[in-house]
């Protein structure tokens, strides 16, 4: 019996090297080997996609006009319906007028509209959504400057009457247009400077006028908004109108632009112009502004992803398994046991489960988005059309809000350990606030619901823009949101970090 | 555990036979059970806190400045908006009561205790409609409360055709019986998808994906499918006993549509009594 010192045994093998790649893949595997795990994540891509094709809205215009609009100088959709005095103008040149009166009627009344607008304009030609610029009055914002639709510059304030004209001009070299205001005629200042691409070389010059309708809230459907409301009729009084440019005595011709020269039945009460010694008076009714979506019959693109709400529940479910999953089984012991290091154990799993998401939003998305487009369209509906940049970030966004949704999910399921209660939670504060805020709250609790909860993320799908000088209802119900896209998209991420924080701390702290 | 397998075999068990155990055994058993997980009083107190809370936020937030018709709000739909967040309190609730049992192993114990499975899905549905129908009154309660405080100072005044918001009234008494009625009914809908997916997390998705995705996709069904996607949705239909005001324009009527969200909860009930009844657990 000899006395050898017994070796403690080692062995040979050398441990996973404790590296965040390996608990990744660690990770990775647990989520590919559950068969329901992965169907879930499936159904979150077909569901998204899915709900895109059930989409029966119908373009419901007002006397069954059709559902198109022109489009503007950037690819947007607009209105651009007004009546026109014109007269050609040359490469150099310049239009002075001044204006002593502006009134609209509706339905027999007074109907001064905030932008009823009458002014002066140049403008390419005479076709709806060519490039523009005018230096108009407004109902109640004073002299304006605006051009290709969706710029708005502010001129002299206050209203304008025989007591109080206001003179406008707009010169012309090449592709600058600038407009001019002024109280006597004498003293101009410049109002701003619109460069125009691509005018031709005769462009149209002269007077105009139009008032958008007074408009009643659409229904609170997305589908069912529609723009009712009385039609409007405004007249502006110009005199001392000159032309400098133009072809020697060229006439005056008058054209109602986009359906701008309807107008109602009886004396006095159409559109048109008409000139008495050295007045013009001109009448006419529309809009020159951007469409935005619930004045117009445009859909807006994002209706397609109404089906993300059903990919986020089956994500959530997913996501929270995958952490409360390890709870139920005992797994969370083995897990630590092989990586100790608990912050970076949560921090592959949101890694894992962020990522799949966000593939399956993705492709949901744009499959939603390729198929559902032609068919609306073959429903007589009309797109409003957006940016290639706006598609791919409505694209993007709506897989980044899935992925970052699931990260939270997984967040919740490591702090409650409960799969019932991560999921409640998680849905609760997501999908219901949208819910509320397109259907149940007033407009301003809905507004403040969207900006405070998870659910402010779905802004980042908002694909229309909010014009000041448009009136519209931009509520929630509309698919206006009251953040931007990214920054109601942070408010999500905030949620998501903070959860995703205290997880790793409980995690640290409490026993597994 | 321990304490549950004395409650439910001590006092009705003399020949020392399960089969001996009543139905009132059955409901013992299920009632200690479902007191004793420290989560119930929790969740219930949840559903009375939601309800009442966001109802009063609701009713802070609605303003009535003119007469009805031009408001076109139903006061007493707006001091129960809380229920939207509290059925999802009693999902939680429900889906555990019988997934807890799925997830820890349990269930071999209760069916060696009790062998009939319709008893314990029965007694299981008992206590907790009990339960629900308990927090639930006094939730609701807790909203019209609210909105008789609240609403009265935002316009919502006889002089703008609003009477006052009371139980007395038989709409108002309708949907506040009824809202109580829906929570009841949501927990068994929630209790039979467990019954039958036999997995917490499922069955939670499933049914919240019941509850909201319905009124969701009908904003983009079109003026028609609008319409019956909230006559056959189980949230869209069963909140239309909250109505009281401008009921000829709803998609369905009030006692319509808590039927249909009885004939959800049934359907699942007896999907959950099958799965139950046929396969091992």
């Amino acid at each position: 019996m000899s006395t050898a010192s017994i070796t403690e045994y080692r062995s040979g093998l050398q441990g996973a090297p404790d590296r965040f790649s390996s608990v990744l893949r660690a990770e990775w595997t647990k989520f590919r080997t559950v068969r329901g795990w992965v169907i879930g994540i499936l159904i979150a891509a077909l569901v998204t996609a899915g709900i895109a094709l059930l989409d029966h809205s119908e373009c419901g215009g007002p006397n069954g006009a059709a559902c198109t609009s022109p489009v503007g100088p950037a690819g947007e959709a607009v209105t651009d319906s007004f009546y026109f005095v014109h007269q050609p103008l040359a490469v150099n040149g310049s239009i002075t007028a001044r204006m002593t009166a502006l009134t609209a009627m509706a339905a027999g009344q007074s109907g001064l509209a905030p932008w009823t607008k009458a002014g002066i304009i140049i403008k390419a030609s005479t076709r709806p959504g060519s490039a523009y610029a005018a230096m108009m009055l407004t109902g109640s914002h004073g002299v304006r400057m605006q051009y290709d639709y969706t710029a708005d510059i502010a001129g002299m304030p206050g209203r304008v009457s025989a007591a109080s004209p206001r003179w406008l001009r707009l010169t012309r070299s090449g592709d600058t247009v600038t407009g001019y205001d002024s109280a006597d005629g004498t003293a101009w200042t410049v109002v701003g400077t619109a460069h125009l691409t691509g005018l031709p070389a005769t462009v149209q010059a002269g007077m105009f006028a139009t008032s958008p309708g007074t408009t009643v809230p659409g229904s609170r459907s997305l589908t069912g908004s529609s723009s009712g409301g009385a039609l409007s009729l405004a007249t502006g009084v110009f005199d001392h109108v000159s032309l400098r440019g133009g072809q020697a005595a060229g006439a005056w011709t008058g054209s109602g632009i986009g359906g701008g020269g309807a107008g109602f039945a009886g004396p006095g009460t159409s559109a048109g112009y008409h000139q008495a010694g050295g007045s013009l008076t001109v009448t006419g009714t529309g809009d020159i502004a951007p469409v935005v979506a619930g004045n117009g019959d445009g859909t807006p693109v994002e209706q397609l992803l109404t089906g993300v709400f059903g990919g986020l529940i089956a994500v959530i479910v997913v996501a929270a398994m995958f952490m409360t999953a390890e709870y139920r089984r005992g797994l969370i012991r083995v897990t630590l046991a092989a990586s100790p290091r608990r912050g970076r154990v949560l921090a592959a799993k949101a890694v894992v489960i962020g990522s799949v998401s966000f593939l399956a939003g993705l492709a949901g998305a744009v499959v939603a988005l390729a198929a559902g487009e032609p068919l609306l369209r073959s429903n007589g509906n009309y797109i409003l059309p957006v940016s290639t940049l706006t598609d791919v970030r409505v694209m993007a966004g709506t897989a980044a809000l899935v992925a970052v949704t699931a990260i939270l999910a997984v967040a919740l399921g490591a702090l409650l350990r409960s799969s019932a209660a991560a999921i409640t939670i998680a849905i609760t504060v997501v999908v219901l606030p949208y819910l509320l805020g397109q259907t149940v709250l007033p407009a301003g609790a809905a507004d403040w619901v969207l900006r405070i909860t998870p659910a402010a993320a779905f802004a980042i799908q908002q694909t229309t823009p909010q014009y000041p000088q448009v009136t519209a209802s931009y509520t929630p119900a509309q698919g206006y949101f009251p953040l931007a896209p990214w920054a109601g998209f942070a408010v999500l991420c905030a949620y998501a970090a903070l959860a995703l924080g205290l997880a790793v701390v409980i995690l640290r702290r409490r026993d597994a | 555990m321990t304490s549950f397998a004395a409650a439910a075999s001590a006092p009705a068990s003399p020949a020392g036979s399960p089969a001996w155990l009543t139905f009132r055994d059955a409901l013992h058993a299920e009632w200690t059970k479902l007191r004793t997980v420290p989560g119930t009083i929790w969740l219930l107190g949840g559903v009375v806190v939601a309800t009442a809370a966001l109802g009063a936020v609701a009713d802070a937030a609605t303003r009535c400045a003119a007469a009805a018709a031009a408001c076109q709000v139903d006061p007493a739909r707006t001091s129960l908006t809380g229920i939207y967040l509290s059925q999802a309190v009693v999902v939680i609730l429900a889906v555990l009561t019988v997934g807890n049992e799925y997830g820890t192993g349990m269930i071999r114990l209760t069916l060696t205790a009790v062998p009939r499975r319709t008893t314990v899905l029965a007694a299981k549905a008992a206590v907790l409609t009990v339960l629900v129908l308990a927090a639930g009154t006094i939730a609701i309660a807790a909203a019209i409360l609210a909105g008789q405080l609240i609403l009265p100072g935002h316009g919502f005044t006889a002089a703008h055709g609003y009477p006052a918001l009371s139980p007395a009234d038989g709409p108002v008494l309708r949907a506040a019986c009824g809202s109580v009625v829906y929570l009841g009914l949501i927990g068994l809908l929630s209790l039979g998808a467990a019954a039958a997916l036999r997995d917490t997390a499922a069955a939670t998705g499933v049914v919240l994906g019941l509850l909201f995705l319905f009124p969701i996709i009908a904003m983009v069904a079109g003026p028609d499918g609008d319409r019956h996607l909230q006559q056959i949705g189980p949230m869209t239909a069963g909140m239309a006993i909250e109505d009281t005001t401008g009921l000829r324009g709803l998609p369905i009527a009030p006692w319509a549509g808590l039927g249909v969200l009885a004939a959800w909860a049934a359907v699942s009930l007896v999907a959950g009594w099958l799965v139950l009844r046929r396969r091992d657990a």
